[in-house]
């Protein structure tokens, strides 16, 4: 590739993800959204004008906006609950555990602009904690898609299954990094790299700075299988003890808190299976004023903070 | 199983017919009470009548056929009062008699708080409070989306109101005039530990409602006629609220308003008492 080749083009997911609901609802009047006065944030404005009685717009209340999902579920919709991730999960859990989760309702939960996407409003508005905190909760599938591609994929899959589900819709913009003609497969890891000597395992907008690091390692002589993991729970176990055992060191990477998130279900498999060498990198305290990709840097959670981590493994 | 629904019923015979209802139910909460040594028997007792008027007055539903499309949804908000829903449930024809002694037995369907993946007739999981009423706005939400009849009720406890996602629910359903929603609050003035005018007052009740834009009629929550006159009919154009004003313990004379028998287990000689005064 030429050095002065230009970078990629970046795209909001949610753009992709009310694209791909739109044409559902179109399909299927079975599907609706709720949101709480998360209209332009969840960028429905087109729902809206589209389907103006399935928006069902609570207000700034979000305990009941998971409530009132579940009554539209209980009535035969499929609701796409789309709030910003912070409140949705963390003002709601008590309602996404019972009334969602233990209910055993078919809603989609969509969590909007995750992990530090709000970059300078603040640890307020950063959800870094949603991760472990609906990871806890049994029955719920947790599905992080990586790009415009993954995003549509997944909005489409989660329309069809019938179990309650969280999805992150990223803000921050990323680049394609689903090989074309690969669909999102339900669980199962997606691997865009081999290599021997360590394997980085990556969530949402970390996928492509994994790629780039894997690029960097490259350059230096060293090989990085990265793996992009939408699907969080379930885990592609698989694919981690593969990834253990070809490698023998694992880096994962996610814009969230490590302690419940996808490292700490990627080391629960590892230990489990084939204790290797791991380094978890992750949003490690309340973040400092600045930007996404400021933080990301402050955090290690950009390609340089990942090769630091896989170099630190290798010696 | 108690006898359905007739529209050409006189209100003398609606009351024999409930009256006879709600002593079956009663029973049944004090037998399993007893046999549990687990419950809140207070709360059961005091939300006896209000179950009773519409199971078996005023709820479209087939037994049968539980999840029926068109059933009005019933939702039991203060869920640790299960006990009294199972009874309800049970007289119904929802779920067998005999299964009423399992509550609270290791693996039982009937656990201390209801869950409808494991009892038919159960709308919506509920035991932490302030749930209920949620769920039941985007029921009643779904209804008017589906340009269906069906209504929905929602029981929940006075206590219960202290909770802020009630009043989030209230403000929805005012502002969306959702008319097929009716809220029945077992006002039994009492808390787990005490008044709840001592503990986090709630009056002026009926203005918070309707300064929440919802109709509001308060009646004798023990009175059948009063019970069936308040949610038999639907909404002109705001979602209803039914407060019934009630006595935790009701139907037995040393229980009645007693703040101890929240979740207080009678002994045997206690059950055998109150099982005798229900008789009468």
């Amino acid at each position: 590739m030429s050095s002065t080749s230009l970078a990629p083009e970046t795209f909001d997911c949610r753009q992709a993800f009310v694209e791909e609901l739109s044409a559902l609802a179109r399909a299927d009047e079975r599907i609706v959204a709720v949101c709480n006065d998360s209209v332009g944030s969840s960028n429905l404005v087109g729902f809206a004008r589209e389907f103006p009685d399935r928006l069902i717009n609570v207000g700034i209340a979000e305990q009941n906006m998971v409530g009132v999902a579940a009554g539209l579920a209980n009535g035969g919709y499929i609701p796409f609950v789309c709030a910003a991730a912070p409140f949705l999960t963390g003002r709601a859990l008590e309602q996404i555990k019972t009334d969602v989760a233990y209910n055993g309702y078919h809603i989609v939960l969509c969590g909007m602009s995750p992990g530090m996407a709000y970059g300078e409003l603040g640890p307020t508005h950063h959800s870094i904690e949603d991760l472990s905190w609906i990871r806890a909760i049994a029955d719920m599938i947790v599905v992080v898609p990586a790009d415009p591609q993954q995003t549509r994929d997944v909005v489409r899959w989660a329309a069809q299954t019938d179990r309650p589900c969280y999805l992150r819709i990223g803000r921050v913009k990323v680049p394609n990094v689903t090989p074309d003609g690969v669909t999102f497969e339900f669980g199962k890891a997606l691997q865009l790299r081999d290599g021997s000597d360590v394997t980085l395992v990556a969530t949402g907008v970390m996928v492509s700075r994994a790629l780039e690091a894997a690029d960097l390692l490259g350059a230096a002589g060293v090989t990085a299988r990265v793996l992009n993991i939408a699907t969080i729970v379930p885990l592609d176990e698989e694919a981690i003890v593969r990834a253990a055992r070809d490698t023998g060191r694992i880096v994962t990477i996610e814009e969230a808190r490590t302690t419940g998130g996808l490292g700490a279900a990627v080391a629960e498999t590892v230990v489990r299976n084939v204790p290797v060498p791991m380094r978890m990198l992750g949003v490690t305290g309340f973040a400092p004023t600045g930007k996404a990709e400021f933080l990301y840097e402050h955090f290690g959670l950009d390609a340089a903070g990942i090769v630091r981590a896989v170099r630190e493994l290798l010696t | 199983m108690a006898e359905p629904l007739r529209s050409d019923e006189q209100p003398a015979q609606r009351r024999l017919r409930l009256t006879e209802a709600a002593r079956h139910i009663r029973r049944s909460i004090l037998t399993t009470v007893g046999t549990a040594k687990l419950g809140h028997v207070g709360g059961d007792l005091s939300v006896t009548d209000i179950l009773t008027t519409l199971f078996f007055g005023v709820l479209r539903y087939d037994a049968a056929f539980p999840k029926w499309p068109d059933r009005d949804r019933f939702i039991l908000s203060k869920g640790h009062c299960s006990i009294a829903l199972y009874s309800t449930l049970a007289l119904a024809g929802f779920i067998p008699e005999s299964l009423l002694p399992s509550f609270a037995a290791p693996l039982s369907p009937l656990n201390g708080h209801p869950n409808r993946r494991k009892v038919p007739g159960v709308e919506s999981n509920t035991g932490p409070l302030g749930h209920g009423l949620p769920v039941g706005v985007g029921c009643a939400i779904a209804a008017r989306l589906a340009r269906a009849q069906w209504r929905t009720f929602v029981v929940l406890g006075d206590g219960e109101l202290q909770e802020g996602s009630n009043w989030e629910a209230a403000m929805a359903a005012g502002h969306r005039h959702l008319s097929s929603l009716t809220a029945i609050v077992d006002r039994n003035r009492l808390q787990q530990g005490a008044k709840t005018e001592d503990t986090n007052a709630l009056e002026p009740l009926a203005d918070k409602w309707r300064s929440f834009g919802w109709d509001v009629v308060e009646i004798d929550g023990h009175d059948y006629d009063a019970l069936y006159a308040a949610t038999s009919a639907r909404g002109s154009t705001k979602p209803r609220c039914v407060i019934a004003n009630t006595h935790k313990g009701r139907g037995v004379s040393f229980m009645e308003d007693g703040v101890e028998w929240h979740h207080k287990v009678p002994s045997p000689a206690q059950i055998e008492a109150a099982l005798a005064e229900i008789a009468r």
